[in-house]
């Protein structure tokens, strides 16, 4: 079965018709070509996927489409502003928090979800914000370390 | 993979939802367990009513000797509330292991009770803590226990007409923990092991080792009968047993019970 739904992402309305067992991941990256959150699993289980429903970070590819009708969404297409990038891309930049990239949108989303609440929380909370992102690239310090490093940024603007 | 083609209903109000669930319809709490199995077409059901706009579900109040927990109420609200902290915290603190941050923002009791899946946290703690849950449908409402809630795997004591819409957690069990092994955050638990000591004696639920959680009745027995700890682990996995798997031999299992029982019983002990 069909449904039209209106989706705000990254501020603006999008209405569109999808089937009901579309998956949001599937109707962010197929409908809207919004292709910065990736299926990175078929399991739940890497992370890459993650945006923002209503200011919380969840998994688009564990949510149908149809529950995300007249709720807002973010994604990593929204983090930066006018061609500046947003603190936490820059800090992922400044500390070499990625090396193939393909997870790095479902870390900043994942972390914006805990530091944007909470700018000073500890390395333990950022450690359990980022607990269900996979990355095989960079050992996970330096993206501790970026995260970190724009929760001060953020605190301080 | 994309999960079947199905049809797909908001519940406006816990009555819709209800109707909606009496025709057929599978309950969608946070869906953190049954969408990824409608993906994997491990599950396929034709109808699914979404209960995610049933404010009336969330929130968590006191009555009487008992925490009111609406069905609806979300991992991580569950793992920070500070009565459920303070009164029953061996369900806080499994709730605060499931999945992942992102899995805990959206998960939610009601359906992990629901689901039942045999390695699963909340049915465990919940059996360790002498809960239960109230369940509603067309032809009125019913409270089941925790012992008598999952009858096996995935499978529950509702009627098909049924719904959990709070879940009961008792005030007394604030010395209580909870323990757990896997291998990465977002893993099921191999073994979970949930202790309360309460005045009516201790009670201990294991998830992992069985198609439900289980008592483990040895471990109860000795301690409640006065006997030592290492006496009691030594007893732990009596007349469980769990599968050989992936996760490992159905001996390593029994280990684990022992250790995460000592682990937890400890714990609770100096709360």
């Amino acid at each position: 079965m069909s449904q039209t739904i209106t989706v705000t992402v990254n501020g603006t309305a999008h209405t569109a018709e999808v089937e009901q067992r579309q998956l949001l991941v599937h109707f962010l990256r197929e409908t809207l070509n919004l292709t910065g959150t990736h299926v990175g699993c078929d399991t739940s289980t890497c992370g890459c996927c993650t945006v923002h429903l209503n200011g919380e970070a969840i998994l688009s590819c564990s949510l149908l489409a149809v529950q995300a009708d007249g709720c807002a969404v973010r994604t990593v297409e929204g983090l930066q502003q006018d061609g500046v990038l947003h603190p936490i891309q820059q800090a992922f930049h400044e500390n070499h928090g990625l090396q193939c990239g393909f997870c790095t949108p479902g870390m900043m989303m994942a972390a914006l979800g805990v530091i944007e609440q909470h700018p000073d929380a500890s390395d333990e909370e950022v450690r359990e914000a980022l607990e269900g992102n996979l990355c095989r690239c960079t050992g996970y310090q330096n993206i501790v370390a970026a995260v970190r490093s724009a929760a001060d940024e953020m605190a301080r603007s | 993979m994309i999960p079947s083609a199905l049809s797909y209903t908001k519940a406006g109000t816990l009555d819709e939802a209800l109707a909606a669930v009496a025709a057929g319809a599978r309950p969608l709490a946070g869906g953190q367990s049954l969408v990824p199995m409608m993906r994997l077409r491990l599950a396929a059901p034709e109808g699914l009513v979404d209960l995610g706009g049933l404010a009336e579900l969330v929130g968590i109040c006191e009555d009487g000797d008992e925490l009111a927990v609406g069905a609806m109420t979300t991992h991580r609200s569950v793992a920070a509330d500070p009565q459920i902290l303070a009164s029953c915290h061996v369900v806080a603190q499994a709730a605060s292991g499931v999945g992942s941050l992102v899995i805990r923002n959206r998960g939610t009791i009601g359906g992990s009770l629901g689901h039942a899946d045999p390695h699963a946290d909340l049915p465990a703690a919940l059996l360790a803590a002498g809960g239960a849950v109230i369940v509603r449908s067309s032809r009125g409402e019913r409270r089941i226990e925790a012992d008598d809630l999952v009858t096996s795997y995935l499978t529950t004591s509702l009627a098909s007409d049924e719904l959990i819409t709070q879940v009961r957690l008792p005030k007394g069990a604030a010395r209580s923990a909870y323990a757990k092994f896997h291998r990465r955050a977002i893993d099921w638990s191999i073994v979970g092991v949930g202790v309360t000591i309460g005045s009516a004696g201790t009670r201990v639920a294991v998830t992992g080792v069985g198609d439900r959680p289980l008592r483990a009745t040895g471990f109860e027995d000795v301690i409640n009968a006065g006997g030592s700890l290492d006496e009691a682990v030594a007893q732990a996995g009596t007349g469980m047993s769990p599968l050989d798997d992936l996760d490992g031999s159905a001996e390593y299992k029994l280990h684990l019970v022992g250790v995460l029982a000592r682990q937890a019983y400890t714990e609770a002990s100096g709360r």
